[in-house]
């Protein structure tokens, strides 16, 4: 397991789960005595290395890392300036970077002798990684998933299922990934003897944004060896798409305390003044939604608004407490693309590269339509390129479809 | 004295169980709340909770989910129902509890929101979403309100913990029936740990809520407890029939 990092000065979580005014455990008290334990086991778990020992070997020989760091040389030479680097977080097990968090809450779930996992997902990725695991380690597994989700991740529903997990699809508000955490974790609630939650991003109440930044910081920490070791360098800015914030956090708070600039890409949907769109750390006002305190796209009344993004795994009205703490020390940049952005980066990468990306890392790439000619020709830009784009090949044609129509 | 703990205490002196009815603000038609709420003490309800909508209600089961969404589609905000309990404060000494989540009342302002609900007789808060650890950044503003806070036990809450919440708890105890949301029944209720709770509660009175829909429910229920609160089964019967009858079942369940 990688190492919790202590940056000077930095010591976010406290004890009670906040990060500045943000986190915290707004949960019904059904949960406190499970949530209490779960941290428990995950510090214990930090301290025993044969916890360590599995994790670590699991990810090697079966999620397959460390994963490639590839040098965009086509990408590079289009904008004429600094340095693109892919941290190929596409080329893990499943497709995207959640395995990471998944291999280490489900063998969490395994020490807390829990027997069922329940888990949400927008994407269907961190359902398809969760299943995978629980198939791997013999745990019965369920996943909520939106309805709409199931119809523009269709492919994701056929792992799942092939995987032995049962999906089960919520038509509750817009029948997308707020409303699938909503009902996973009432869920969790009802069957909370049995059942571990294994949260996919670093929302939730405390210690799951913890456990989940803890997880995925194997993404920054293999990235600084690996480019220390093409470059001898740091590198001087960050990109990774937002939905929840978990392979934003991953690659960016290993490299908290060094001289990087940091950029998180939210889903503009179809633009951030047109009321459609998913920028949540953009638009935002800080309130409560599932369990923390922390940016939540609301109206005047404190009702939650239904995100819009044609990434669903960026189609969520919250984002990770943490990430709301850094856009007020103002760490973090925080920006959005648009829909149409995001799919033309995605046709230039693969074009330019050969890697179809998922549709929410698209965003990470577009923003260098904007980022690169800032930078100069010694800057070493790091893109997490969160997931590959084979779940993502229907959405990619019906975009090009509408297109041709409005013609 | 809070109108809470004196209807509690005035029952208790009778021997007499409480009957706390949940009533969703704004549904079945916005305007609807105050007349079912009356309705019901006519019926006999000794206290009432007003659910406040919110549009991710995490604790609620389907039935509450549902008339949350469509208090909303009716237009539904807190100064509905701060109007609403105005209205029904001129008409009646019923204790009033709003329910609900924090988004709309951060949203609104915790002191303006205190405040309203102070001035339009409202008498104490249930907030699910906010445990033991959470009630420390708002208690003190809660109760320069003179309202009361009353806090939920549930069948995971350890004893240490269970002590510190009656300790914290003003009004009465929330003692949660079963692991669930809102309108889950036990299949196998368990009146044993609910005894247990009212045993070791020694500042509050304890009533117990969710799953509880008809008067068998009621009767064992009250018999290891103070009283019982009856949410989804109200919200249920207000669906099928209307206001038509209500205070008469109300009544049933009062004398169960
Ligand atoms: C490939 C990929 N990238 C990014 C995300 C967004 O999540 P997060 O912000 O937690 O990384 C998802 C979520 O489904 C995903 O599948």
């Amino acid at each position: 397991m990688t190492r919790t990092h202590r940056h000077a000065g930095y010591h976010a979580p406290d004890a009670r789960g906040y990060y500045g005014a943000y986190g915290g455990r707004f949960v019904p008290e059904t949960l406190i005595a499970s949530l209490d334990e779960l941290e428990k086991i995950f510090r214990a778990a930090q301290r025993d290395s044969s916890f360590k020992q599995e994790y670590l070997s699991l990810l090697h020989s079966f999620a397959g890392r460390p994963t490639a760091l590839t040098f965009a040389e086509r990408l590079t030479r289009h904008y004429k300036r600094g340095r693109i680097y892919l941290k190929r977080e596409d080329l893990c097990h499943t497709g995207a970077h959640k395995i990471n968090n998944t291999i280490g809450q489900v063998l969490l779930a395994k020490r807390a002798g829990k027997t069922r996992v329940v888990a949400e997902t927008g994407a269907g990725q961190h359902g398809v990684a969760t299943a995978t695991v629980a198939a791997k380690l013999g745990l019965e597994c369920v996943v909520f998933m939106g309805q709409k989700d199931c119809e523009r991740q269709k492919l994701n529903v056929r792992r799942m299922k092939m995987l032995g997990a049962t999906v089960i699809p919520v038509t509750a508000g817009a029948a997308t990934l707020k409303d699938a955490t909503s009902e996973a974790i009432r869920n969790w609630v009802t069957n909370v003897g049995s059942t571990f939650y294994v949260l996919g991003s670093v929302v939730g109440p405390h210690p799951y944004p913890l456990i989940v930044r803890t997880f995925q910081s194997v993404i920054g920490n293999e990235t600084r060896r690996q480019l220390r070791k093409l470059t001898g360098r740091t590198p001087s800015h960050l990109v990774a798409c937002v939905g929840g914030g978990s392979n934003s956090i991953g690659m960016f708070y290993p490299f908290f305390a060094d001289k990087v600039t940091m950029i998180g890409v939210e889903g503009g949907g179809k633009g951030i003044r047109t009321g459609k769109h998913a920028a949540t750390l953009s638009k935002g006002r800080p309130g409560i939604l599932h369990g923390s305190m922390s940016y939540v796209l609301q109206d005047d009344f404190g009702q939650v608004l239904e995100a819009h993004s044609i990434s669903a795994g960026l189609d969520y009205p919250g984002v990770g407490p943490e990430h709301s703490y850094w856009k007020d020390l103002k760490r973090v940049t925080y920006v959005s693309v648009t829909d149409r952005q995001a799919v033309e980066a995605a046709h230039r990468l693969t074009r330019l590269e050969g890697i179809i990306p998922a549709l929410e890392t698209a965003h990470a790439i577009a923003h260098l339509e904007s980022l690169m000619p800032r930078t100069r020709v010694d800057d070493i830009v790091v893109i997490c390129l969160s997931g590959r784009g084979d779940k993502d090949m229907d959405s990619y044609a019906a975009f090009a479809d509408a297109a041709r129509r409005k013609q | 004295m809070n109108r809470i703990t004196a209807r509690l205490a005035g029952l208790q002196e009778k021997k007499e169980k409480a009957l706390a009815l949940f009533i969703t603000a704004g549904f079945p038609n916005l305007h609807d709340t105050p007349s079912i709420i009356l309705e019901a003490e006519n019926g006999g309800a000794d206290l009432v909770e007003i659910g406040m909508p919110f549009s991710d209600p995490l604790a609620d089961g389907p039935v509450i989910q549902h008339s949350s969404a469509r208090a909303l589609r009716n237009g539904v905000t807190l100064k509905h129902i701060f109007r609403q309990a105005g209205e029904l404060r001129r008409h009646s000494e019923i204790p009033i509890i709003l329910m609900g989540y924090m988004n709309p009342i951060l949203s609104y302002g915790l002191e303006r929101f205190l405040a309203h609900a102070g001035e339009s007789g409202v008498d104490g808060l249930i907030l699910p979403e906010v445990p033991l650890e959470e009630t420390p950044r708002f208690a003190s503003q809660i109760r320069r309100h003179e309202l009361a806070q009353i806090l939920m036990v549930t069948p995971t809450t350890p004893l240490s913990r269970q002590r510190m919440i009656d300790q914290a708890s003003t009004g009465f105890l929330y003692c949660v029936s079963a692991t669930g949301v809102t309108g889950k029944r036990s299949k196998h209720p368990d009146f044993g740990y609910v005894g247990r709770v009212k045993q070791r509660a020694k500042k509050n009175p304890v009533l117990v809520g969710f799953g509880i829909r008809n008067r068998e429910d009621v009767r064992r229920f009250s018999s290891v407890s103070d009283g019982v609160i009856v949410g989804s089964a109200c919200i249920e019967f207000l669906e099928k029939n209307g206001k038509r009858n209500f205070g008469r079942w109300v009544r049933s369940l009062k004398q169960a």
